[in-house]
């Protein structure tokens, strides 16, 4: 009785103290479209040659300062910071967090780890992704398929982290431990501390999330090649897997490879799934959550940059690659 | 002349029967394969989903799918999670619920509005200059966030100075604000997507119908609210679903400005933060994540289409 009383009383002050927060969030909204029309009235009034650097300097202006405040000037401070000792402030030591990084035991697993994952999540999920977007095309009820095989991507990491850890679980209600019992293995281990297995395990976690995303993207390329060239091709003798194979893959090649860089940069980013599902623990840690783990925990913000800039320059040459391509296409238009 | 028409013919006609049956044979091959994944992909969720449900008997002593031969269901791992916390945990998930949405809201919408104006400056504002700073906006997505965190929050708390010039106030946001940190900061880290994605919608606006406006005398504030934005609705819907589940099911912003504690944390943070104190009360962790996923899934599935297409922007020529 007292339970539910006072549990009734959480609720009611719950519920007011939520409905002042969402109002206060509806007048902060209101608020700053308020501002944003004020100012555009304002500099509407312009005219002349003020007119033209003015409407440059309010629309771009934000995004701008935004930006170098929130990505230029900390890129080039975390350079700064690998350079340095542990502590804010520290005196220049070069290149030895760097050293660190490459020849300590525990760094070069995490490096190792790392590079698993950026070669064999995206690849598995785009190659999967690909499969599913060239099989679902003749099927019924395909856009049933194709809505649960996207759905992870609507759910969080954290949340995909708990839904796998449990499958993940010992017996009796792990899934992969009672299939594999069931199928004659006794004494399954546990599979998150069995290294390097579980490394394995937490990528199977990316490659369901990231499945979806390169099945929409690879179906709609492959939706959008026209119908005259597969007739064409049809014509020549091409079918099945030929037709697939030189023709209809060589037509979406610059999609698979935006889908392939996307997927990667997600990769060499991810933290949540890692620290969701084994925290970095038994030989699972991978850059980024050690990058996180050296800076917040250690307190160590010479390596923690330093494992920061590493991610940067892996991810640099995808992006480069992309931006290559993006011109050629802007070229063309 | 015949010969020709034997040659053409023959492939087609005659080995028809066979190239039949084994089309049929490999679409019902790959039909089997794709219904198998499918089932492979959803049946994590299923479990969880059907474990919150389930007594903590149940759940301790046999495997969620035994729930088809024993059907005991019950709402109180529900009521647990949402009113009461439970096995460590103080007070349900209600409030941090309402933190997620307190986060979501303004970071979705003054991201698009800023990214939507420095789309269409970059597009039919053009300067000198102006392609090279949308690469280097692209470009930007290479910077990994971790990067970020730890200037961020000294700028939120002490402010910017130049050896000992302020050129920005300490404004202690972190002790006074911590709600309004995150919403700056996912600000920043959605602008280079969103800015490239809405860009390629802009610049597709006919150039006609823009000139025609200039003609008029309209100013480009004018253009921008009553031309560009109806138009580019679509697109701005599609973005912001896809902001809307970034920010929504964001761990690590959330975890470093908003730490934990009931003022500040959305619901990711709590449920990270779950996972350990619930440990193997797996009943009591699996609805909590079901209470986390629900939103998200609700606005992706209603909302599917449009979500799909913001994907799709710029990633296929068309």
């Amino acid at each position: 009785m007292s339970v539910l009383a006072s549990s009734g009383i959480v609720t009611a002050s719950t519920f007011s103290d939520s409905a002042s927060k969402l109002g206060n969030v509806l007048a902060v909204v209101a608020v700053f479209f308020a501002v944003v029309l004020i100012i555009f009235f304002a500099a509407g009034r312009a005219t002349g040659r003020f007119q033209r650097p003015l409407s440059i300097v309010i629309f771009l202006g934000p995004a701008i300062v935004l930006l170098a405040i929130g990505l230029v000037i900390p890129a080039i401070r975390t350079f700064y910071l690998s350079l340095h000792g542990a502590d804010l402030g520290a005196k220049y030591v070069g290149f030895k967090n760097y050293r660190w990084a490459f020849t300590d035991p525990g760094e070069q697993q995490v490096l190792l780890n790392t590079l698993l994952w950026l070669i064999i999540a995206p690849v598995v999920a785009t190659a999967l992704g690909l499969l599913i977007a060239v099989g679902v095309d003749r099927m019924k009820r395909q856009n049933l398929v194709k809505s649960l095989i996207f759905m992870p991507m609507a759910i969080s990491f954290v949340g995909a982290g708990i839904i796998w850890k449990y499958v993940y679980d010992k017996q009796p209600d792990g899934l992969l431990s009672s299939i594999v019992h069931a199928l004659g293995w006794k004494n399954p281990p546990l599979w998150l501390l069995s290294h390097p297995l579980n490394n394995f395990l937490l990528m199977v976690i990316m490659i369901w999330i990231e499945t979806g995303f390169a099945m929409v993207v690879l179906s709609a390329a492959i939706k959008a090649i026209p119908d005259d060239v597969i007739e064409a091709a049809r014509v020549d003798g091409a079918h099945g897997a030929k037709l697939f194979f030189s023709v209809q893959i060589p037509m979406i090649r610059s999609t698979l490879i935006v889908v392939l860089t996307t997927v990667m940069i997600a990769t060499l980013k991810i933290f949540d799934i890692i620290k969701a599902v084994t925290g970095g623990n038994f030989g699972t840690n991978t850059l980024s959550n050690d990058m996180w783990n050296q800076t917040f925990v250690q307190f160590n913000y010479g390596r923690g940059s330093t494992l920061a800039v590493i991610i940067l320059v892996a991810v640099a040459p995808l992006l480069v690659y992309n931006i290559v391509q993006l011109r050629k296409e802007r070229a063309t238009r | 002349m015949t010969a020709t028409t034997q040659v053409t013919e023959a492939p087609v006609v005659k080995p028809g029967g066979v190239k039949e049956v084994r089309r049929a044979f490999s679409g019902r091959t790959a039909s089997i394969l794709i219904v198998l994944l499918t089932i492979l992909w959803t049946v994590p969720t299923f479990g969880v989903f059907i474990t919150s449900f389930r007594p903590a008997h149940d759940v301790a002593n046999s495997g969620w799918w035994e729930f088809f031969v024993h059907p005991h269901l019950t709402w109180d791992n529900y009521h647990t999670v949402l009113f009461v916390g439970g096995s460590g945990v103080t007070g349900g998930i209600i409030p941090y619920l309402v933190n997620s949405l307190v986060i979501t809201i303004p970071a979705t919408l003054i991201s698009l509005t800023i990214a939507a104006m420095a789309a269409y400056c970059l597009a039919w504002i053009r300067f000198r200059g102006s392609d090279t700073i949308f690469f280097i906006i692209f470009a930007l997505q290479v910077v990994p966030l971790q990067m970020s965190l730890v200037p961020l929050q000294r700028f939120y708390n002490l402010g910017a100075h130049i050896g000992s010039v302020p050129i920005f106030p300490a404004l202690h946001l972190g002790q006074h604000h911590p709600i309004v940190q995150i919403w700056i900061s996912h600000t920043m880290f959605a602008l280079p997507l969103a800015v490239f994605l809405l860009h390629n919608f802009v610049a597709q606006l006919p150039r006609d119908l823009m000139e025609a406006a200039r003609v008029d005398g309209a100013n480009h504030f004018r253009i921008f609210r009553t031309i560009v934005l109806p138009l580019i609705t679509p697109a701005l819907a599609s973005f912001a679903i896809f902001e809307f589940l970034w920010v929504w099911n964001d761990l690590l912003v959330a975890l470093t400005f908003g730490g934990y504690n009931v003022k500040s944390t959305p619901v990711t943070s709590r449920l990270q933060q779950m996972i350990g104190q619930y440990g193997a009360n797996w009943q009591l962790l699996t609805a909590g994540a079901f209470v986390a996923i629900i939103i998200p899934l609700i606005v992706f599935f209603a909302l599917q289409r449009y979500f799909v297409r913001g994907l799709l922007a710029g990633s296929v020529k068309g």
